[in-house]
């Protein structure tokens, strides 16, 4: 049996999982036993079905062409007239496929995503039986909804996983609603989202019009066969529209404002879908639709630039933090940054290793900071925390071990992916990639420096968390424990992976071999490889590689080295205190996040509800003021007829009665019975008669 | 014409009267029991009487079905003339499932003069039904005026504080439509029969018949000016109807004060009557004008959709806002269909259905708190999520369908209506698409204000969550947004060949030229669009 026959199965399982614990125990009130049973069988099924099947698909099927698998039929438009005038039939299936790339994300989102079903199990023990119950569901309809979003096999599809990856976001970042705040964060993620959306559905129609398919495998095709650059417009259209919405949904410049805010959702929750596997969704859609990318400069040169900025922009904003939580939120919009500047240089594959590397150490750093926060009794201020390492061994020594992993030190997975998008911007730079060089060699330093501040930050964060002495006070030291198995496992795990993970993309050319590099070599076929100008096949020299290699450790050694003299030598941070107070105005548009989410909040948020408030009034005076002016001029008309009716109308009656009446009171003198007169009157007249004839005749 | 099961549809669309009638005089005023089961049964069994027509309607069949005929004022040559197709099934199984619901869902709501609320409320069921199922205008028309009475009176006697003035309202605007829409009805009549002798038209000299199959055939042969006044005449009385932007503001009154279960039938069904009149005669009777009038309708459609979301962004009254979306969900219909093409038809249709069964469900949820509390200003709730979990649960899964989240019915509505209007005019697309962030705005937003934060006001301390028969009113609905959001399939394939064959008798007026953004490249043909686009702006 092919077992990848049936790859629905792995969304379909969450999914169950998630209507049991919602619909009944949630309901009923069932146990915390019954309702967890569920919710890991339901992620655990996904994770062993779905890792069979791959392996099975790997070992089976071409990998060169997506195995795709129709489950019903999904909706039926009837016909459409597209580019060319050729008509296409708007037959839209639920299929799902396995192809390298879907196989990489089905891969480690059901593992990670087990994972953290199973720390969640610790984590959110205290809360009452039928919240537990909620939550699960919540975080079983999000595996649904992440894995239709990787398997899908067209556009719309992918959709479907899309948006329900941001409800379940939307649910569960709003988890705690009492609190306003929650509450209004979980919507802002919903509508910022949305806004991506719309440039999402756009990008829908754009590709049905040009290419009458939505199917992956045909777009691929399509653009593989176009060797003349017919669809060259066409591609930058497509490719731009996606990516806005890859923007809002990996929380990019302009769109990331609802990131930081996401992490007012429980901790379990930021690990995975504000972390590890969401908010790469955008990645992963930008590398599954390549093809696009490939064919337009413009695009590609797009992608890269909101990529590094964004890079360096959360960066920055990350230094000043003092939430640990937000600190890793601005980490992770910074490393989604990092991920597209390496998909803007046509290293998707690359990417694609970094959001695998950095779902391991990404989900260790925020499921560490959640045993943090448990041990700290919610105090997610790192002012307030210090000298954890001792309370807590396992979970500083799998933080720090992710901590030197996100860094880029060797041989840490991060350092293999991190150093790799360097290499491969460095060398969109030096091949003059579409002849944009220039702008790639900017981009390359600007990941130099957001390694510097990432490293920077980081061991900020475990320096001010885990070192020196607690700051809580002395009733909460009381408190301070390491976490149960069942958060610290997932922990260890994550934390070996976080150290050999990297070893699937060990850079091989340097050794003349580059097919150790597996993930390469195996999400090569996904690719559409295109011949993208410049100094084509220019490649720096391995002497430069090494070089390249050398100086991203010295960025990170830096990063480091200048964290540990402000945040473990200066054990009262008064170095780093002094620092701000010379640069006031920095440091406070560091802290305020550049006042972006107050400019947001005045402008767009602010001008909309201004508008609708205006047409509103509009609506009511204008409108329907004529409406009811109709009204009025109706009712006032009938009025004036009634008065018009009263005395012309009805005068007019009376004075022809009133005429009758003068009239025969004058004919009745006429008619007074006297026959001598009547006699008079008709000689008269037929004198009068007899007179007029004879004239006429004449 | 096929008239096999003709009696079938008879007897759906006299139950509710003759059921009505019955209850006049043989239950007393007090007996108020006996009056809401009765209501009940009979609203229960139209709707499964009505559910055969889903099964036996042959979509290769003819395209009439269950066809009944008699003779009426032969004089004029108007008949008696029933049968449906697919899209006129659809909508009659949704009058009837929502028929029954709003019946049901009165029980508590209504609890005086209950007799004749509920005779009302049958009585319009077959006004309703009546419409849907006439093919001879002068019957279409009579049915169309009479529904109008028992609204008014649902509206006037049952509703809110300003039900009169609502009630009037409704009935004058509708009225001044309908008779503009008979001038047109008369025009089309006369030129058929004999001709417009006062306008110089010589007609066609037919046999005089105000059969609408028969008028669909001499459709292509009206000339183009009088297609324009025929057009003009249908399009007041139906765009009233909708309501379309700037023809709109009577809803918002008429469901604030209405009973609850008038704004369910109001917002569900006839709404759809004004789309139901586009799609039935204005667009296969009068091609000629329903082309000339694309950029016109596109442009208030998305104007209604933008506008209608906005000015709903600013209530205040949780069923102004409901009525306000309303305006914005009826302007992505309007939009699809006058794209005019197969997908932008099929989801105009899908999305009439999944407006009744969204809007319906969502007046019912406010109905059910305004029931409790007698009072729908947002500002009055706040955290009730927390005293009303399963109330909470229902109101999020509507709310997700009505802004169209992917598996909900919304969702594929406004698909196939944006990739439709698209495919007429990307700038139509850009404009309308913006509808879908403005919805989850103005939808989230109440969703918060009601449902999250804290539970500060005391008097929604002791609210009591949904007992049984309340949430049998909604979990139909439910369902039916989960079934037409996963497998719409059913759907299309009964409303295909009344698509067919509205897009066959449009086309005769669609000109090559007009497919030019479709056939031609891209660039001049994307000129060709500008003069619309600026109109959106």
């Amino acid at each position: 049996m092919k077992l990848y026959d049936f790859i629905w199965l792995v969304p379909l399982f969450p999914l169950l999982g998630a209507v049991f614990n919602g619909f009944v125990s949630n309901r009923r009130g069932l146990s915390k036993t019954t309702t967890q049973s569920v919710a890991l069988l339901g992620a655990g099924l996904a994770w062993i079905y779905g890792w069979a099947a791959v392996i099975q698909w790997f070992f089976t099927e071409d990998h060169t062409r997506a195995y795709s698998v129709t489950a019903f039929t999904w909706i039926t438009g009837g016909n459409l007239t597209i580019a060319g005038g050729s008509t296409a039939a708007v037959d839209i299936a639920a299929s799902f496929q396995v192809d390298p790339l879907s196989a990489v994300m089905v891969g480690f989102v059901t593992f990670v995503g087990f994972l953290i079903h199973l720390y969640s199990v610790g984590y959110m023990h205290g809360e009452p039986d039928r919240d537990y119950a909620r939550y699960f569901a919540y975080l079983n309809l999000f595996m649904f909804a992440m894995l239709t979003l990787i398997t899908g096999s067209n556009l719309p599809v992918l959709f479907v996983g899309w948006e329900g990856v941001g409800l379940c976001s939307y649910l569960l970042i709003g988890f705690y609603f009492e609190k306003d705040w929650c509450a209004a964060a979980g919507k802002k993620a919903f509508i910022v989202n949305r806004i991506g959306d719309f440039g999402f559905l756009l990008a829908i129609f754009f590709a049905f019009y040009y290419f009458g398919t939505l199917e992956f495998q045909g777009l691929f095709d399509a653009m593989a066969g176009d060797h003349g650059g017919h669809y060259a417009t066409a591609a930058t259209i497509i490719g731009l529209l996606l990516f806005v919405g890859a923007i809002g949904k990996s929380a990019q410049i302009p769109l990331f404002v609802w990131l930081p805010d996401a992490m007012a959702g429980p901790t379990p929750v930021s690990a995975l879908i504000h972390a590890a596997t969401m908010v790469t969704a955008g990645v992963y859609m930008v590398a599954r639709c390549n093809y696009f990318y490939q064919m337009s400069p413009t695009a590609m040169l797009t992608v890269a630039v909101i990529g590094g900025v964004t890079a360096v922009f959360a960066a920055t904003i990350g230094l000043v933090q003092n939430d640990i939580k937000k600190v890793l939120a601005y980490s992770t919009v910074s490393q989604l940054g990092y991920m597209f500047l390496a998909a803007g240089v046509g290293a998707y594959v690359v990417a694609i290793f970094h959001v695998v590397t950095h779902a391991f150490f990404k989900a260790c750093l925020f499921l560490g900071s959640g045993s943090v926060i448990h041990a700290c009794g919610g105090e997610q201020d790192m002012r307030k925390m210090g000298g954890l390492k001792k309370y807590m061994p396992t979970t500083y020594w799998t933080f720090l071990v992710a901590t030197i992993a996100i860094a880029g030190i060797f041989p840490f997975a991060g350092f293999f992916s991190k150093d790799e998008i360097l290499a491969k911007v460095f060398a969109a730079g030096y091949g003059d990639l579409n002849h944009h060089g220039g702008v790639y060699y900017l981009l390359w330093s600007l990941a130099v420096i957001g390694a510097v501040l990432t490293a920077f930050y980081m061991f900020r964060l475990v320096f001010m968390t885990f070192h020196g002495e607690f700051r809580g006070g002395e009733e909460a030291e009381h408190h301070l424990h390491e976490s149960p198995w069942t958060m610290t496992l997932p922990l260890q795990i994550l934390g070996v992976l976080s150290i050999v993970g990297g070893f699937i993309g060990v850079p091989g050319f340097l050794w003349g071999h580059p097919e150790h590099n597996l993930i390469d070599r195996f999400l090569e076929p996904v690719v559409l490889h295109m011949d993208h100008g410049g100094h084509a096949g220019a490649h720096p020299g391995l002497g430069l590689e090494l070089g390249l290699i050398a100086l991203s450790l010295a960025a990170a050694g830096f990063g480091i080295w200048m964290a540990y003299r402000f945040y473990f030598v200066d054990r009262e941070f008064v170095r780093a205190g002094k620092l701000a107070e010379r640069f006031p105005f920095a440091y406070k548009l560091l802290l305020n996040k550049y006042w972006i989410d107050e400019l947001y909040a005045a402008t767009f948020v602010k001008g909309t509800v201004k508008l609708a408030d205006l047409l509103w009034e509009i609506d009511a005076r204008v409108i329907d003021g004529a409406v009811n002016g109709a009204r009025h001029v109706t009712v006032g008309s009938s009025w004036l007829s009634g008065i018009f009716d009263l005395r012309v109308v009805d005068g007019l009656v009376n004075l022809v009665g009133r005429f009758y009446d003068v009239a025969s009171l004058q004919f009745r003198r006429l008619q007074v019975g006297f026959a001598q007169g009547y006699a008079m009157v008709m000689v008269f007249g037929a004198a009068l008669l007899l007179g007029i004839f004879f004239v006429v005749n004449l | 014409m096929d008239t096999q099961y003709g009696w079938l549809l008879n007897l759906i669309c006299y139950l509710p009267l003759a059921g009505a009638l019955l209850m006049v005089f043989f239950i007393k005023n007090e007996n108020v029991g006996a009056i809401k089961t009765a209501a009940a049964i009979i609203a229960g069994v139209d709707f499964v009487l009505s559910l055969p027509l889903w099964f036996l309607y042959r979509t290769d069949g003819a395209e009439f079905q269950f066809a009944s005929r008699a003779e009426w004022i032969t004089s004029v040559g108007a008949q008696y003339l029933f049968g449906v197709d697919g899209f006129a099934i659809l909508l009659i199984l949704l009058t009837t499932l929502l028929g029954f619901i709003s019946v049901y869902s009165s029980f508590t709501a209504i609890t005086h003069r209950e007799k004749e609320y509920y005779v009302f409320l049958l009585m319009l069921q077959t006004g309703m039904m009546g419409v849907f199922c006439s093919l001879d205008f002068v019957l279409f028309y009579v049915f169309w005026e009479v529904m109008l009475v028992p609204m008014y009176f649902l509206i006037g006697v049952w509703g809110g504080p300003r039900k009169l003035y609502a009630a009037i309202k409704f009935f004058l605007y509708t009225l001044v439509g309908s008779v503009l829409m008979l001038v047109g009805i008369l025009a089309l009549y006369f030129y058929n029969a004999g001709g417009l002798k006062a306008i110089g038209l010589a007609g066609l000299g037919n046999t005089p018949t105000f059969s609408i199959p028969h008028l669909y055939t001499i459709a292509p042969q009206v000339p183009p000016e009088l297609q324009f006044w025929i057009f003009l005449a249908f399009f007041v009385g139906f765009a009233i109807k909708v309501p379309m932007f700037p023809f709109h503001t009577w809803l918002p009154d008429a469901h604030v004060e209405a009973p609850t279960a008038g704004s369910v039938i109001l917002a569900g069904v006839l709404l759809k009557m004004g789309t139901y009149g586009f799609v039935r005669l204005s667009l296969p009777l009068l091609p000629d004008a329903t082309v000339k009038a694309v950029p016109w309708i596109g442009v208030l459609s998305i104007v209604a959709i933008v506008y209608g979301a906005l000015v709903a962004m600013a209530q205040k009254d949780m069923k102004k806002l409901v009525a306000y979306s309303s305006v914005s969900h009826m302007g992505f219909i309007m939009l699809g269909m006058f794209a005019l093409n197969d997908p932008g038809l099929r989801g105009a249709i899908l999305q009439m259905l999944n407006h009744g069964v969204s809007t319906g469900a969502l007046f019912l949820l406010v109905g059910i708190v305004y029931e409790r509390r007698h009072n729908r200003l947002i500002s009055e709730y706040g955290g009730i999520a927390k005293v009303m979990p399963v109330y909470a649960t229902f109101f999020l899964i509507i709310t997700m369908s009505s802004i169209g989240l992917p598996t909900l019915n919304g969702f594929i509505g406004e698909f196939l209506i944006l990739i439709g209007a698209f495919n007429h005019s990307w700038v139509w697309a850009l404009f309308a698409a913006s509808g879908i962030v403005l919805g989850a705005a103005y939808m989230l937003w109440l969703y918060q204000r009601v449902f999250f934060g804290e539970l500060a006001n005391e008097k929604n301390k002791s609210l009591k969550d949904l007992n049984l028969r309340e949430q049998w009113t909604i979990i139909p609905l439910i369902f039916l947004a989960f079934w037409i959001g996963l497998y719409p399939k059913p759907f299309f394939d009964r409303m295909q060949p009344t698509v067919d064959r509205v897009m066959e008798r449009v086309s005769v007026a669609l000109p090559e030229t007009d497919l030019g953004f479709v056939s031609g490249g891209d660039t001049d043909a994307d000129h060709a669009e500008e003069p619309e686009s600026k109109h959106g702006e």
